[in-house]
């Protein structure tokens, strides 16, 4: 008898247990979705509604706070510099970070540890602040208030993410395929363009991925490195004193959509690259 | 290419590139708050500690800091277990846990805007329950702890998510063994926790917490966004000197003071939570 109402008593407990568990997950991911929710509506509404009070639970499907955004003098090509900025800085911080995690992943070599604590080192930096004594440098050379300039900026920012996580990825690769290769005729080369790479590509697009949404989302740097070309981060934040709060929500909105994207995009990277990235 | 110099080669770029972005610029930050046009002085720091708002900035950001990180440290933690032991709909959940992860400190500013202002939503609930007559202006000077709430949610609901994808990372390194054994021994959830998750997750809350600590006193955007001027935080003030009051020695000098603070605790954290030389999973 008493091993049976035990029993009884621990699959109540565990029911209890599970519930629990399952509404903590859904009232997380509630804690989540509902702001960008909130968002949604706003962004939806017109310019009336947005500015009226009680606000309505359900997105009327207007696009008046849109058109407005997109009709608001200097806003698109605010949105038009971002995306090169981020671009930029995409194509920069790969070209100039994955050799070096290849190199971080293949070889030993003297100064290895140095070279990792200064890519650590930056980690361990606001880096944005550096972007005050830049401001005066970029004006000696010309480079003031250019889209090239941030990016170089943004760049240093995504940089040491490049390096760890191409970094991970190559270390993920077997050395032994590469070798196998080079057996069988290939230089070092043509066995990293023909076996690595293809392998690789996804990963590198995921940490491209990842450089791009770094620039996108910065706003510091940006806001003092830039004045005539701002992008949408700094414009927003020049604006959000004067701004009507429609525009502030409609320009929220458009940058939290890429990032949307963009999550979903590398979020199978997401955690293989912080796994041996922290090794 | 000779075997010997590959690496060297490989990595030159990015040396370069962080010689001339990074220590560069880092020199020169120095150089501009220790000079005020002609020879070595601290006027620069003089200046911008003895400001009447520098003691209020400085407390603003330690206190939103302290506030704002350990919520997110048991958040994060608390999240990365329940993901662990999930079989289904795994991908899911991680995914929208990890939206925020890509959501810029001025979109959350103004996503917490919508529902903190005045015909916000906080506002629209409340008055929908009945709590209020008419909608109440929140975020002004009479509310600091509204202000100073709105703006620890924002944080914490923004970036929560980077120490959860480190944390859920470190936690799939720990080999399964471990658990299974001390499950056989009788070990509780709860024990197993504190004695198998925690010390092995030492390297990853490291550089969690280091990272976290670090933006926390980068914070700018959300404050600019949900505050203003109510709740100045250095970064904000740094922002002023340099745009404001055009006056880029003392920026410099803040910027510096912040960096101070960046690496003191970057050192204190990876004293604390050091791994013992020669322990690995």
């Amino acid at each position: 008898m008493t091993a049976v109402t035990t029993d009884a008593v621990t699959t109540d407990t565990r029911r209890a247990g599970r519930w629990v568990y399952g509404s903590a997950v859904v009232l997380l991911c509630a804690w989540v979705i509902v702001p960008l929710y909130f968002l949604l509506i706003n962004t939806l509404s017109a310019p009336d509604t947005v500015n009226s009070f009680p606000k309505p639970f359900i997105p009327e499907f207007d696009l008046g706070s849109l058109t407005f955004f997109a009709n608001f003098a200097g806003m698109l090509t605010a949105l038009k510099n971002s995306i090169l900025v981020a671009g930029l800085t995409m194509i920069m911080s790969i070209v100039i970070g994955a050799p070096a995690g290849y190199a971080l992943s293949r070889f030993d070599f003297r100064g290895k540890e140095l070279f990792r604590l200064l890519i650590l080192l930056t980690r361990a930096f606001p880096l944005p602040l550096l972007a005050l004594p830049l401001a005066v440098m970029f004006i000696q050379t010309g480079l003031d208030d250019t889209v090239f300039g941030l990016a170089l900026v943004h760049t240093t920012l995504a940089i040491p993410f490049a390096v760890l996580i191409t970094f991970a990825l190559f270390s993920g690769i077997p050395l032994e395929l590469e070798e196998a290769a080079w057996t069988l005729g290939c230089t070092r080369l043509t066995a990293f363009s023909k076996v690595v790479l293809p392998l690789i590509l996804p990963g590198i697009t995921a940490s491209a991925i990842f450089a791009f949404v770094i620039s996108w989302n910065e706003v510091f740097a940006a806001a003092v490195l830039t004045i005539e070309n701002r992008t949408l981060t700094a414009f927003l934040l020049q604006n959000l004193d004067t701004s009507p709060l429609h525009l502030k929500f409609a320009g929220g909105f458009i940058l939290v959509v890429p990032a949307l994207i963009f999550i979903f995009a590398v979020r199978k990277y997401l955690f293989a690259m912080w796994g041996i990235a922290n090794r | 290419m000779n075997a010997r110099l590959l690496p060297y080669v490989l990595i030159l770029p990015v040396t370069l590139f962080l010689c001339l972005f990074f220590l560069y610029p880092f020199l020169l930050v120095s150089k501009q708050a220790f000079s005020t046009g002609a020879g070595f002085t601290l006027d620069n720091f003089r200046e911008v500690t003895g400001y009447w708002k520098f003691p209020i900035t400085m407390r603003n950001t330690l206190l939103l800091a302290a506030a704002v990180v350990p919520i997110q440290l048991a958040l994060a933690l608390l999240m990365a277990t329940m993901v662990n032991r999930m079989k289904k709909g795994r991908d899911l959940v991680l995914y929208v846990w990890t939206i925020p992860l890509g959501i810029s400190d001025l979109a959350a500013g103004i996503i917490w805007l919508a529902i903190f202002e005045q015909s916000g939503f906080l506002n629209s609930m409340m008055s929908g329950l009945g709590l209020v007559d008419k909608p109440v202006n929140l975020l002004t000077f009479q509310n600091p702890g509204i202000v100073f709430l709105a703006i620890m949610l924002a944080e914490i609901w923004r970036a929560t998510a980077i120490m959860l994808v480190i944390l859920v990372a470190g936690i799939g390194l720990i080999p399964k063994e471990y658990y299974e054994a001390a499950e056989v021994f009788g070990a509780s959830p709860w024990k197993r926790f504190l004695r198998i998750t925690l010390p092995l997750l030492r390297p990853s809350l490291q550089t969690a917490l280091v990272l976290r600590v670090i933006l926390a006193f980068e914070i700018f955007a959300v404050v600019a966004a949900l505050g203003g001027t109510l709740f100045p935080v250095l970064m904000g003030e740094t922002y002023a000197y340099q745009f404001d009051l055009l006056n880029s020695g003392a920026a410099a000098a803040l910027a510096l003071i912040i960096l101070a603070i960046s690496i003191a605790f970057t050192l204190i954290i990876l004293r604390v939570l050091r791994v013992p030389k020669g322990a690995t999973i």
